[in-house]
């Protein structure tokens, strides 16, 4: 298995700068998820890893070996295409093979070879048919097979999972997470699904714009964001942020919301400037519970409900507060009614502040300290 | 009656003029079939069943070599074109579908334009270069012209521009060289259109007359049409003899539509659709 590393990683079509130097190094076995928007760059940068794009600035390293200049066969890497890339002409059998067409081995070795995949990807009964005849799940498992067959450094995902429906997504997540457990492969998987990177990363990249914004766990990036962009983009549903500033009541330092007037007093000391200071409150949904008598000390937000989410397991409650809407979740089987005043309650450690114009995070460690 | 009875009055029309049109393209056909069925004294007997049908034209004309060989010559020539078209003008549309270089779009332009001039505005400068190669009254005169076509290069590569580059990108990581991509993985992608290419490059040889009657002077060299309209001379013109060449020289191409209707009419469909 290969080690990747990305240093100073250009890339631009004419004027126009799509990937503005980036870093990133990928250690031996390890799975990385670039998430990011639409045109953040993050397929780009899979592209210009596997050799498919030229890089106009900064180099690629695979092994610390300088692959820049070298074509993408010469790269022993392997990729999954967001739409299979399988042929539609030739069998599960020959598709899984094109993945060995360079390879020296024997014939009846190749063979063994695509049996021995097909077998570790339950395609065994389907390497005759062709791909019309196979379901959606079935032609990635055959794309991941070819990819495989190879025994590559690396794998790259390009988007695998996007066509798939909801819950063969989920099936496919946990198959390819078994399998990198499996094999072990260095393997950087690119998406916009969030959930995605949360469930199958062992560290995520978050991109915008051409620029890495956050590189950590799962954990990390959803209890520690750096900015409201990762902290909105990280955790379904999405971050709770309410506007406020910074300003002192009866001594004591802490954030007045805009809405609903409620005074947040951080267990830390927020002295020495900002008074004034526009921030962000944030809350992820999931710190923020539906009670009837909240502890003391706890951060309190009172509204009235307007929309039920009841999904089985939890259930989500829109309220609306002041001119604005927080997502917060009833506990246990109690399912409030739209119209309903409700007190939402967090625990004052789990809250997030982001200043509003730079929209960077006031380091959380220090929300923790008493 | 009940289909027709149910019809809206722009479809009776619409299959009234249909109808009308395909009178008047099968009519030649049949009294094709049926003059070469008439000996010389019945030909202009307008009947179209022969009152006396003989198939002594049909003896006589295989029993001529020179009939075969011209048979052969239009063989050989729409096959080596068919080949030659789909392999080259499937390499250039590949490429000016595929791949991002300076004057692609120059090069391309450059091909359409040449779909403007006519043949008959071609024919002199091709046989000042025939002659001067050396081509003249050879294979390779009559075929050189056709061997690579502006409409098969520009269908073929409005083809390749529906391959999503992932297939090309996913062989390019499986070490494929860029000619095996596009043999092994491109061409097979497009074969409806390649076989709606071959298909008119066939039928197009097949029937080609002004360039092969110029550039052929002696008769073995003729392909079939040229063959048949020497029935044609001045002194007479032996039209159940033409005839019976023309009915035998339509088989193979009745034969080609018979078994790839399907492929005709998707072809001219798409070649309508994308042209």
């Amino acid at each position: 298995m290969a080690t990747i590393a990305l240093e100073k990683l250009v890339k631009r079509y004419g004027p126009t700068t799509i990937v503005q130097g980036i870093d990133l190094t990928v250690a031996e076995g390890e799975f990385v998820v670039l998430v990011g928007p639409s045109g953040c760059g993050k397929s780009t940068t899979l592209r210009m890893i596997a050799g498919l794009e030229d890089v106009s600035d900064g180099l690629i390293r695979i092994d610390g070996r300088v692959v820049n200049q070298v074509e993408p066969k010469g790269r022993n890497i392997a990729m999954v295409f967001q739409n299979y890339a399988i042929y539609p002409h030739v069998t599960v059998a020959e598709n899984i093979g094109f993945g060995l067409y360079t390879s020296t081995l024997p014939k009846a070795e190749k063979q063994a070879r695509i049996q021995e995949v097909a077998r570790s990807l339950g395609l065994e009964a389907l390497l005759d048919r062709r791909p019309a005849q196979l379901s959606g799940g079935q032609r990635q498992r055959v794309a991941i097979g070819r990819a495989m067959v190879r025994n590559p450094s690396a794998f790259l995902f390009d988007e695998p999972l996007s066509n798939l429906d909801a819950q063969l997504r989920g099936q496919m997540r946990i198959e390819i997470k078994r399998l990198h457990q499996k094999l072990g492969a260095t393997s950087v998987f690119v998406t916009h699904d969030q959930v995605e990177a949360m469930t199958m990363a062992d560290r995520i990249v978050v991109m915008r714009e051409g620029r890495i914004l956050q590189i950590g766990a799962p954990m990390e990036l959803y209890e520690r964001p750096i900015d409201v962009f990762t902290a909105r983009f990280i955790g379904s549903p999405t971050m709770n942020l309410l506007p406020g500033a910074l300003a002192s009541r009866d001594g004591a330092d802490g954030v007045a919301l805009e809405d609903g007037g409620a005074f947040v007093r951080p267990p830390i000391a927020l002295t020495g400037g900002g008074g004034g200071t526009n921030v962000l409150l944030g809350v992820r949904p999931h710190d923020l519970v539906l009670t009837g008598s909240p502890d003391a000390g706890a951060f309190t937000l009172s509204g009235t409900v307007a929309v039920v989410e009841t999904l089985g397991t939890e259930t989500l409650v829109h309220v609306d507060i002041g001119r604005r809407s927080v997502i917060g979740l009833a506990p246990g089987r109690a399912v409030p009614v739209p119209g309903q005043r409700v007190t939402l309650a967090a625990d004052p450690a789990a809250l997030h502040l982001f200043d509003a114009a730079t929209e960077r995070a006031f380091p959380r460690p220090l929300l923790q300290q008493p | 009656m009940t289909a027709l009875s149910k019809a809206r009055p722009g479809q009776v029309v619409a299959w009234t003029l249909l109808f009308l049109g395909g009178v008047v393209m099968v009519t030649p056909i049949l009294f094709m079939f049926s003059t070469s069925l008439k000996d010389s004294s019945q030909v202009f007997d307008l009947r179209l069943v022969p009152a006396e049908p003989t198939l002594d034209n049909y003896r006589t004309i295989l029993e001529d070599g020179r009939f075969l060989r011209w048979f052969l010559n239009s063989l050989f020539i729409a096959v080596l074109a068919t080949v030659s078209n789909v392999f080259f003008d499937g390499l250039v549309g590949y490429t000016l579908a595929k791949f991002r270089f300076p004057g692609r779009r120059l090069v391309f332009l450059a091909i359409l334009s040449t779909l403007m001039i006519p043949t008959e505005m071609l024919v002199i400068p091709w046989y000042l270069m025939a002659s001067r190669f050396g081509w003249l009254d050879s294979y390779w005169g009559i075929v050189f012209p056709g061997l690579m076509t502006a409409f098969g290069t520009f269908l073929m590569r409005q083809f390749f521009e529906t391959v999503p580059d992932d297939f090309l990108e996913a062989a390019r990581i499986d070490g494929l060289n860029e000619f095996t991509i596009w043999w092994k993985v491109a061409m097979p992608l497009v074969t409806p259109a390649l076989s709606a290419l071959a298909i008119f490059t066939f039928l197009g040889n097949w029937t080609a007359f002004i360039w092969p009657l110029i550039v052929s002077t002696r008769a073995e060299m003729f392909t079939l049409p040229v063959g048949l309209s020497s029935f044609s001379v001045e002194q007479s013109v032996a039209w159940e003899m033409i005839m019976t060449g023309a009915a035998i020289a339509t088989l193979p191409t009745l034969l080609v539509f018979l078994v790839l209707q399907r492929f005709i009419v998707r072809g001219v469909m798409l070649a309508g659709l994308k042209g």
